[in-house]
């Protein structure tokens, strides 16, 4: 027995690990780009978002067809990686089916199993295929779906199809060689998707029988291996990313706005109110509200890295449903290629505000919560519009001229409309005449 | 009716008493005509039920919610700092308010600027009375009418308040009727977010003309709306679709307050 099959897949091993770790310290480096947040307390409370959310799909259950599809392929992907362990031993031990003597008649099960779970995987990523290209679902058709996005979409599940194709050929061929008594081809009994392709194989002469098994099995490993290095660059990384995500959801009421503690030091000293703790040195206060990737927190961040790009959040906005510009996914997008451009060192001047995001599309928001109310992981576009308008409020003073009359009569008027604020108590008079 | 009484917290303070609920009228409540109705049908209850209330009246302020949604961090500060100076100098600890908007700021916001009050939307408050037994209701002109009731944003997905509003319609045996978007999938009435202070960006729709078409293909003759901005918004929509013979835009304190037994 020689040792080349063991060496080569050491490689073929290696070279997708190493790149793959290094585009991971890439994402946290860009991730980290951002802003400090906090959101380390509480942490039964964010297990149980997690767990619910990303572990459990609580929110993919909205729509229930997609839901259903989503988590087939999902269990598939957790389940069929107990395979895809015995691959890697086998792979590494120069073994064939190391567990099929050790789990007795329950191998087969376990297999059948899978098999299933292959079947329903290709099934749902078939149907996926059509709702994107055949019926074109409208939210996947919108103008920011438009050239690599839809590649993506569709190249992932090409990918998984292929994969799965893969492991059923794999395991057809086997059954035929285990028909035909070669050494080596331990008895898994017979499996119930496989054995469909079992004709189509049964033809060959057991060489290339074996050629083919040896065949799918290198391509699946390849495969998941290059899949896995491909995920990193594209919205498939939320597979990975949906369970930080969750667990660094915001927990406060969605109402609420985080507040900005560099301008409650100012407004204090201003009203001549105690501070606790002023800035060690103001000169060095960042900006006012988000004009670049960078101006946002890292928790933003981790959310457009995590965006696969589905467009609830945009099917559900009230801006996007009437035609406005606005689409919250095209936020979260824009803001990952942006520090994606960032952490590639080309930033050239731009700015994600001005260079990706328009202040039209920003303006547009009504800050009613569809899109966080809709993000399967609960991703917060909100967050990244408002910190682009304290922007262009504070820094550029660039708002619309009627939100800075609004601004003006609240100074003034104490209400945002031009009215006497000695005027305020004048309903109660209206009693009298009522 | 009895004489209205609506008291100032100054006016009690002269006196040496504090009220037991604030109620914060906003500047929806205090300026524009429509929900000034809304406002004093909202008194009227209070008064009808005996409650312990009290107004700031000229001494009130805008929250700065507009402000805080439109990016003026510094500008919403201001006036946080200020209503929470007014508000613990007169020792307010109970807060109630028709005012969505203003409700999830004082409620959610002013905690971080340290202004920690209990506060409760008006449609929370009547339930509360309701499921008390306080708060007796004959369904009346409403008893059967087709009801249907547009979710505020700022209540619904901001603060989860989807029921308090559907309780008190059904209570008056009215029949409501949902909207294809209802509760956690909602439609905005377009205003939130500081757009009520601004024309909306170029589209194919306004997006009040589109909340409207959806409340009246459900038949309904009343909606019910819990915000003075959605109230303006649908009533504007309804005046668009030149139904506002036809159908109502009601607050749901005025439709409760024509219906006290």
């Amino acid at each position: 027995m020689t040792l080349i099959p063991q060496i080569i897949f050491v490689i073929v091993m290696a070279i997708p690990t190493y790149l793959i770790v290094r585009r991971i310290r890439q994402i946290r480096g860009n991730i980290l780009r951002g802003r400090p947040l906090d959101r380390n307390d509480n942490s039964s409370e964010r297990w149980k978002t997690m767990f619910l959310i990303a572990f459990g799909q609580k929110k993919m259950f909205k729509k229930p067809i997609p839901a259903f599809l989503h988590l087939l392929i999902y269990v598939g992907f957790l389940v069929i990686n107990l395979e895809v362990l015995e691959f890697m031993l086998d792979g590494l031990l120069g073994t064939h089916r190391l567990f099929a003597p050790y789990l007795g008649d329950f191998y087969n099960v376990a297999m059948n199993f899978f098999e299933f779970l292959a079947l329903g995987v290709l099934i749902s990523c078939v149907v996926f295929l059509i709702r994107r290209n055949v019926i074109k679902v409208p939210r996947f058709t919108k103008p920011e779906m438009k050239g690599w996005p839809a590649m993506d979409g569709n190249l992932i599940l090409i990918i998984e199809i292929a994969l799965m194709i893969a492991i059923l050929k794999m395991n057809a061929a086997d059954q035929v060689l285990q028909s035909r008594d070669v050494a080596g081809y331990h008895e898994t009994g017979k499996l119930m998707i496989s054995s469909f392709l079992v004709p189509l194989i049964d033809q060959f002469d057991t060489g290339l029988v074996m050629l083919t098994e040896r065949g799918a099995w290198w391509f699946h490993i390849i495969g998941i291996m290059a899949f896995a290095l491909y995920v990193t660059y594209s919205k498939h990384l939320h597979i990975f990313l949906a369970f930080p995500n969750t667990y660094y959801s915001n927990l406060e009421p969605k109402g609420k706005i985080q507040n900005m503690d560099a301008v409650t030091t100012e407004v204090k000293s201003m009203l001549g109110m105690p501070v606790e703790a002023p800035p060690a040195n103001p000169d060095e206060m960042g900006r006012f509200g988000a004009k670049d990737a960078t101006d946002l927190s890292w928790k933003s961040l981790m959310e457009a890295y995590s965006c696969t790009e589905c467009g609830r959040c945009t099917a559900e906005c009230p801006a996007n449903q009437t035609g406005k510009l606005l689409s919250p996914r095209k936020i979260m997008m824009d803001t990952r290629d942006r520090i994606e451009e960032i952490g590639n060192g080309k930033e050239e001047g731009k700015s994600l505000l001005g260079d990706y995001i328009t202040k039209e599309e920003i303006n547009a928001c009504t800050s009613c919560n569809a899109c966080t109310e809709a993000c399967p992981v609960n991703i917060d576009p909100l967050a990244i519009i408002l910190e682009m308008k304290r922007y262009v409020a504070m820094e550029e003073s660039g708002s619309p001229a009627s939100w800075n009359a609004m601004f003006a009569n609240i100074e003034t008027n104490f209400a945002p409309w031009k009215f006497a604020p000695s005027d305020r108590f004048k309903w109660a008079e209206d009693l009298k005449n009522d | 009716m009895s004489e209205i009484k609506i008291p100032t917290v100054a006016d009690m303070q002269s006196k040496g008493e504090t009220p037991e609920i604030l109620f914060w009228v906003g500047c929806a409540g205090s300026f524009d005509d429509r929900y000034k109705r809304v406002t004093l049908a909202f008194t009227k209850i209070l008064n009808h039920l005996g409650v312990n209330f009290a107004v700031l009246g000229p001494e009130e302020s805008c929250t700065g919610d507009p402000a805080r949604r439109a990016g003026n961090e510094f500008l919403f500060q201001m006036q946080a700092m200020s209503n929470i100076q007014l508000l613990d100098g007169y020792g307010i600890k109970k807060i109630v308010t028709a005012c969505p908007h203003c409700f999830n700021t004082i409620k959610n916001e002013y905690p971080d600027l340290g202004g920690n009050y209990d506060v409760v939307h008006h449609t929370s408050f009547l339930q509360g009375l309701l499921d008390e037994g306080k708060l007796k209701v004959a369904g009346g002109d409403y008893k059967g009418k087709k009801i249907t009731y547009h979710d505020s944003c700022y209540l619904g997905r901001s603060n989860g308040i989807y029921e308090a509003p559907r309780e008190l319609l059904q209570s008056l045996d009215a029949d409501l009727v949902e909207m294809k978007r209802c509760k956690t999938n909602g439609l905005c009435c377009g205003a939130g977010g500081g757009q009520m202070f601004k024309d909306a960006e170029p589209g194919n729709k306004e997006v009040n003309i589109e909340r409207t078409e959806e409340a009246l293909s459900t038949g309904a003759k009343v909606i019910a709306s819990a915000c003075p901005f959605c109230m303006t918004m649908m009533s504007d929509g309804v005046k668009n679709k030149e139904k506002e013979e036809e159908v109502i835009v009601k607050d749901i304190a005025e439709i409760i307050e024509e219906s006290l037994d």
